[in-house]
């Protein structure tokens, strides 16, 4: 760097670089070049990225220092680099879900998502590895690579937002988009020790996201601190025309939520659900976090979430039914993989599917499908659906004497690769604390709060519908007087 | 259920158009007997005067119906794996 002083560029938080680049400190060019850089020295050791787009990146940023050079206003995010999960559309480039079904596919359109980051002068430098149609919480099941996790990569960096985490943490990019269904971003975020936010059902617009569960999938920012999450929120967040189901509700300013004195807020602890099975250490460390949240000036209180431990039954009948209604359009017939060689049309689709998608995936489909026949929609799906409503008014309760809900976001530290790819039974029950949030469609948050046997693990914030704010106050304060987020993995 | 759980797995299948091999049908079947059984505990809650929350956000958003350009034909076929003038071609579908 010519003028950045000893600190390497890659190290530098997106608020700082945007800092630096709107005072012309750096160029933008410099920033994207010195991740690119970075990335192409730590990716052989991490394979967090399916697509990186160095000349793409350096273009737009080029054209960022022309026009901050003619004197126009550096945007909110100029110059920072953000790495795409898979599963967002960017015109003209792939999108592959992680699945073989989407090879070939270059979507006609941009995710909102991604156009709103790049109208605020965000670079895209990579698209990241992900579990198949982010179904998967360790990466394992992308048909592409295994990601490995940056603090020890004989370990999962969890999914299904792996590839985006992983890059947040091994410093790739400051900032990675991902998506969370069931806990998709927050797990992750734990596992490679870094910040993720899953906002309010609604909060961000799915147009041009490949949808899995379109009534629990929700878009959000991955980075290594509140404050960037804040940033990135800011630009992310709002009403789009394109979704009709995304929120009409106002967004406040988040970087200033971020840096509100928490006193008084109120946590609810929900001590008998955390009794269901927390690792003793990630226990340990999530009581120092609420002890650190005390001495904020904050006040820890009990809550009960009675039906939460049912969450996992009916998030995984209520996610299967839509999945399996979403995924019929990967049929081989208007884009993507098919099959050739077969005579008729019937044939031609069920070959295409089964060696089109992953096992994962082709399992799910099977148990969507299932409970929505004729014969077990009402005692499956429906009954689901009612205890969906539960688990929602279980939250609404709690907030009548709490302000956040504070739990583990996953209840371990990263786990070993391939430990539990044989159970998918296990996997799924690993989701037990962040699929409450999607089905109750409320914002969760996923700190790092100090390691447990040399691996990160997180504090998981929750708070009322599109109060994302609170959640990024009390983040923020957290992280002001603790050190957690500044630990690296060795690489 | 009625039948074994194999006969289950064949007719979803066939529902989902999965052509799954004999292998996947032993393995699927082991799954989701397993992951159904879990489901079933849902049984022990009584749900019959909860309503079910049959989606996630505010009600059913409107817009004004007036028409607009869809996707370019030309460009969209660039993405079909067997375009044929200016359509997408596909096996028969009916007789043979």
């Amino acid at each position: 760097m010519s003028r950045g002083g000893m600190s390497r560029v890659f190290d530098l938080t997106a608020t700082e670089i945007r800092r630096r680049v709107a005072a012309r400190e750096v160029s933008c060019e410099e920033v994207v070049r010195g991740h690119l850089d970075r990335l192409d020295a730590v990716e052989p050791s991490v394979d967090a990225v399916l697509l990186r787009l160095g000349e793409r990146a350096l273009e737009h940023a080029r054209a960022l220092d022309g026009a901050i050079g003619r004197g126009e206003p550096a945007p909110a995010l100029a110059g920072v680099p953000v790495v795409l999960k898979d599963v967002l559309d960017v015109e003209g480039l792939p999108t592959t879900c992680g699945s073989r079904i989407l090879e070939g596919y270059r979507p006609p359109f941009t995710a909102t998502a991604v156009a709103r980051l790049e109208a605020q002068g965000a670079v895209v430098l990579a698209k990241a590895n992900m579990d198949e149609f982010a179904m998967g919480s360790s990466t394992e099941n992308s048909a592409y690579k295994v990601t490995r996790n940056p603090w020890d990569r004989e370990r999962v960096p969890g999914g299904s937002s792996g590839g985006a985490a992983a890059a947040v943490a091994a410093r790739m990019a400051p900032v990675g988009v991902g998506t969370d269904t069931g806990g998709s971003i927050r797990q992750p975020a734990a596992f490679c020790g870094v910040v993720g936010l899953k906002p309010t059902y609604g909060r961000v617009s799915r147009y041009g996201l490949v949808a899995f569960a379109s009534s629990l999938d929700q878009v959000g920012p991955l980075a290594r601190t509140v404050e960037d999450v804040a940033l990135v929120s800011q630009a992310l967040f709002g009403h789009d025309p394109l979704d009709s189901t995304s929120a009409t509700e106002e967004v406040p300013d988040l970087a200033a939520a971020s840096s509100r004195d928490p006193r008084r807020l109120r946590v609810g602890v929900p001590s008998s659900f955390l009794a269901e099975g927390v690792e003793a250490e990630t226990l340990a460390r999530f009581r120092e976090a609420l002890a650190a949240l005390e001495a904020a000036g904050c006040r820890v209180v009990d809550i009960e979430l009675p039906h939460a431990r049912h969450a996992i039954a009916a998030y995984y009948i209520v996610a299967t039914a839509e999945a399996s209604s979403n995924l019929a359009r990967y049929d081989g017939v208007r884009y993507g993989r098919r099959v050739t060689g077969e005579v008729d049309l019937a044939r031609m689709y069920g070959q295409t599917r089964d060696e089109g998608f992953g096992a994962e995936v082709k399992r799910r489909i099977l148990l969507g499908t299932f409970v929505l026949s004729a014969g077990y929609y009402d005692a499956y799906y429906l009954r689901a659906q009612k205890v969906r409503t539960l688990v929602r008014r279980d939250f609404e309760r709690a907030f009548e004497t709490c302000d956040v809900v504070a739990t583990p976001p996953p209840p371990t530290p990263a786990f070993p690769l391939g430990e539990k790819t044989d159970d998918p039974l296990q996997m799924y029950l690993a989701d037990v604390f962040t699929v409450p949030v999607n089905l109750a469609a409320l914002p969760g948050l996923s700190l790092p709060c100090g390691l447990a046997g040399g691996l990160p693990v997180g504090l998981q914030l929750v708070g009322r519908p599109f109060d994302e704010a609170t959640l990024l106050q009390l983040g923020g304060a957290f992280q002001r007087t603790t050190t957690h987020h500044q630990l690296g993995p060795p690489l | 259920m009625a039948g074994t759980i194999l006969d289950t797995v064949d007719h979803v299948a066939r529902l989902a158009h999965l052509s799954l091999s004999d292998e996947e049908r032993r393995v699927f079947a082991r799954h989701l007997e397993a992951i159904l059984a879990y489901a079933r505990t849902l049984e022990t809650l009584d749900v019959s005067d909860v309503p079910p929350m049959s989606h996630a956000g505010a009600a059913s958003a409107f817009r004004d119906d007036t028409p607009r350009p869809g996707l370019d034909r030309g460009r969209v076929l660039e993405d079909a794996p067997d375009p044929a003038e200016g359509l997408f071609r596909v096996p028969r579908i009916i007789g043979g």
